[in-house]
């Protein structure tokens, strides 16, 4: 092209054509970009109410809620209902009796026993049983004979069932020919709780890093910001590290949050380093913070991005034990399950809370997070639409 | 020196069938204030952005102080500002913060203050972005596109939708920009602003330029500098069947340069009025009809518009 032949040797422009004689300019310093966009980060998320109770209270929430409502789960209130007849009232009679009369040292010292019973009539016992609302119905016959009512796959109604027969009997007079004694042992780091709290700390780490990076890059992008920062000579490469640490900035806060509420609430123990669960949850932070980049590098709305972070997020709420053990789920998909980010960082965080384990003894399973993490980050570059 | 913006050939395909920029070239002299004037879905955006980079071109060549984009980028951007069409800038920051962003962003920038001073923003500097009116929120995202201290200046539609005041500040501000040796280049789809704010203009339609020049010079084009507007009753005459026929009549009064019908009205562009307008009451009055309207003005881009495309500017 001509235009291209008689511009070449004009390729020195040099920045003093323009005679500028306003203030001397200041200079900005490598990082003066990504300082700024950091900065800029974190103040629109303290400014934003619902980012405040989404990433902070809202996990609490849960926690407490989820931590009252198994506190004093293990079948140790058991709760039956009579069928209303000639014998009922004598039946709760035996049963309130039983509690109060018992004369051996290990049932007096068991406080933890104990029957919550109800009378209804049979219908209504029966349907009340069906749904769960009693562990066991109990009918008294006319013949002074009791049948039961319950259900054998579930735990606490056979728990229930063993308990109510031993009651009965030992109201009817049944001396118990062996002493015997219990201690109870519900020692924090044995209970829900305790594990609940580590799980709900990785489900919310992969929550607000795919929300955090996700959903905040979908809508820079519709609002045309993203174009705005490319159309400057800011490196982009600042504006993704800037929206990735500003995860480790908040994820300190969540981490320290929810531990702290553990501790403080339902006195559960930290047992490996509290440094050693900072740094898998800057691990973890990272990686999902790569995930999310990778999940919103194309989307150009924010409806789209939504429902592809909840498609990404979905498995893993299901089968990376947050609220449950993944042992339950069948043998062959383990390793599928174990090769999930979520689960990685789930266990390593119970294994260093729960169980003291050391950080080094955690790489395999960060090693699975950085791969998660470094592979999603590197796509999402290549993939990223800026425009 | 090589010019701040010159682009040869540009052309841009969407999807492989819809050609949305076909074949622009323009050389843009320092200092001047160019623009690009049309309709909407002229092709005005896509050709900005392609010269700002943004954009890569199907085909053809942007020169950029006779760089190109894959030369140095990030040099280029520190030399140029840029105003999109339209970027939400975050409501919750504060003009301030959003303005040492964009700062930060630039190895030699302005001071912040110095920035919101020139533009007007000083008392807004603490407000949330999300409070200002759309007048401040256009300054403030021009504030973003100076601050950086550029040698050239990008503004996609800078006033559309503005109220006069608003609009009238905005020119202010580029003219004091270009005053000190700044290069402007500007969409609009308003001819006042391209008449008023423009050294040299391209109009642009359907993707291409249809006419390029100093906004003086393409009325001058036009070949009359004044309009002149009227309307005749028939009279029960019979019409010519085809209006050609019944312009021709206009064509041939003396100083007529060119005519157009709009609707009722007929359009005569003219170089002297005062010949014109007496010879045009002789011919109506000598056959009978009788004049129900006659204005005269002088002509404006949008005449130029009108003339080269047969649409007005803006269908509205």
């Amino acid at each position: 092209m001509a235009t291209t032949e008689t511009n070449a040797p004009m390729l020195h422009t040099d920045k003093g054509q323009i005679p500028r004689d306003a203030v001397p300019p200041r200079r900005s310093g490598r990082w003066s970009g990504y300082r700024h966009l950091l900065w800029v980060r974190l103040l629109e998320l303290k400014r934003e109410p619902e980012v405040v109770f989404w990433v902070f209270v809202f996990p609490l929430l849960l926690a407490a809620g989820l931590g009252i409502a198994f506190r004093n789960k293990p079948a140790d209130i058991t709760s039956v209902v009579i069928i209303d007849g000639p014998a009922a009232q004598r039946t709760l009679a035996m049963l309130q009796g039983s509690e109060t009369g018992l004369a051996d040292k290990s049932a007096a010292n068991d406080k933890t026993s104990s029957v919550r019973a109800s009378v209804l009539d049979r219908d209504a016992a029966l349907k009340a049983f069906h749904f769960g609302k009693y562990d066991l119905a109990i009918e008294a016959n006319a013949d002074g004979s009791f049948t039961y009512y319950y259900d054998p796959a579930r735990p606490e109604s056979v728990l229930s069932r063993a308990e109510i027969d031993a009651k009965l009997q030992s109201a009817a007079g049944r001396k118990d020919v062996l002493i015997t004694s219990a201690k109870t042992s519900s020692e924090p780091g044995s209970r829900y709780i305790d594990f609940l709290i580590p799980g709900l700390l990785g489900m919310n780490l992969m929550n607000s890093g795919m929300w955090g990076v996700g959903f905040a890059i979908v809508e820079m992008r519709q609002r045309k910001l993203l174009k705005r920062f490319v159309a400057t000579p800011m490196r982009r490469s600042d504006f993704l590290l800037a929206l990735t640490s500003s995860r480790l900035v908040l994820m300190i806060i969540e981490v320290g949050l929810l531990l702290g509420f553990g501790v403080l609430v339902f006195h559960m123990r930290v047992q490996g380093s509290i440094l050693s669960v900072m740094l898998i949850g800057a691990i973890g932070a990272v990686a999902f913070g790569g995930v999310g980049l990778l999940t919103a590098c194309r989307a150009q709305k924010i409806e789209s991005v939504s429902g592809l972070i909840n498609l990404v997020m979905m498995p893993m709420w299901i089968f990376s034990g947050v609220f449950f053990s993944y042992q339950k789920f069948p043998v062959i998909a383990q390793p599928f399950i174990k090769a999930l980010p979520l689960t990685a960082l789930n266990d390593a965080l119970r294994a260093t809370i729960i169980e003291g384990a050391s950080f080094g003894a955690q790489s395999a399973r960060l090693l699975v997070l950085a791969v998660w993490g470094g592979v999603s980050f590197i796509l999402a570059l290549r993939w990223f639409r800026w425009t | 020196m090589a010019s701040p913006i010159e682009c040869t050939n540009l052309r841009k395909t969407y999807d492989g069938k819809l050609e949305a920029v076909r074949g622009v070239s323009l050389q843009i002299e320092a200092g001047q204030c160019f623009g690009l004037l049309g309709p909407n879905g002229a092709g005005k955006t896509t050709t900005i952005e392609i010269l700002e980079g943004l954009l890569a071109p199907t085909s053809g060549e942007v020169r950029i102080f006779g760089h190109t984009w894959d030369d140095n980028p990030r040099q280029l951007r520190e030399w140029i500002g840029i105003s999109l069409q339209e970027t939400r800038l975050s409501e919750k920051l504060t003009v301030r913060e959003t303005i040492e962003l964009f700062a930060s962003f630039y190895s030699e920038p302005r001071a912040a203050a110095e920035v919101l001073d020139d533009l007007e923003l000083t008392e807004k500097s603490d407000a949330w972005v999300g409070k200002l009116s759309g007048g401040q929120k256009q300054r403030l995202a021009v504030a973003t596109a100076l601050v950086g201290n550029p040698r050239v200046l990008f503004l996609d539609e800078p006033t559309t939708g503005l109220d006069p005041q608003s609009r009238r500040q905005l020119w202010d501000i580029i003219r004091a920009f270009q005053k000190n040796g700044g290069t402007v280049l500007l969409t609009t789809h308003y001819m006042d602003e391209a008449e008023r704010l423009c050294d040299r203009l391209a109009i642009v339609d359907h993707g291409q330029i249809i006419a390029e020049g100093a906004p003086s010079d393409l009325i001058e084009r036009l070949g009359g500098q004044h309009v002149v507007e009227f309307q005749v009753s028939d009279n029960g005459r019979k019409n010519a069947k085809d209006g050609s026929e019944d312009l021709d009549r206009w064509r041939s009064l003396p100083g007529v340069e060119s005519v157009r019908r709009e609707d009722s009205t007929v359009c005569l562009s003219v170089r002297e009025p005062h010949l014109t307008i007496p010879a045009l009451l002789d011919v109506v009055g000598s056959e009978g009809d009788r004049l129900e309207h006659l204005s005269t003005r002088q002509a404006s881009l949008e005449d130029v518009f009108v003339q080269l495309t047969g649409r007005h500017l803006r269908e509205d």
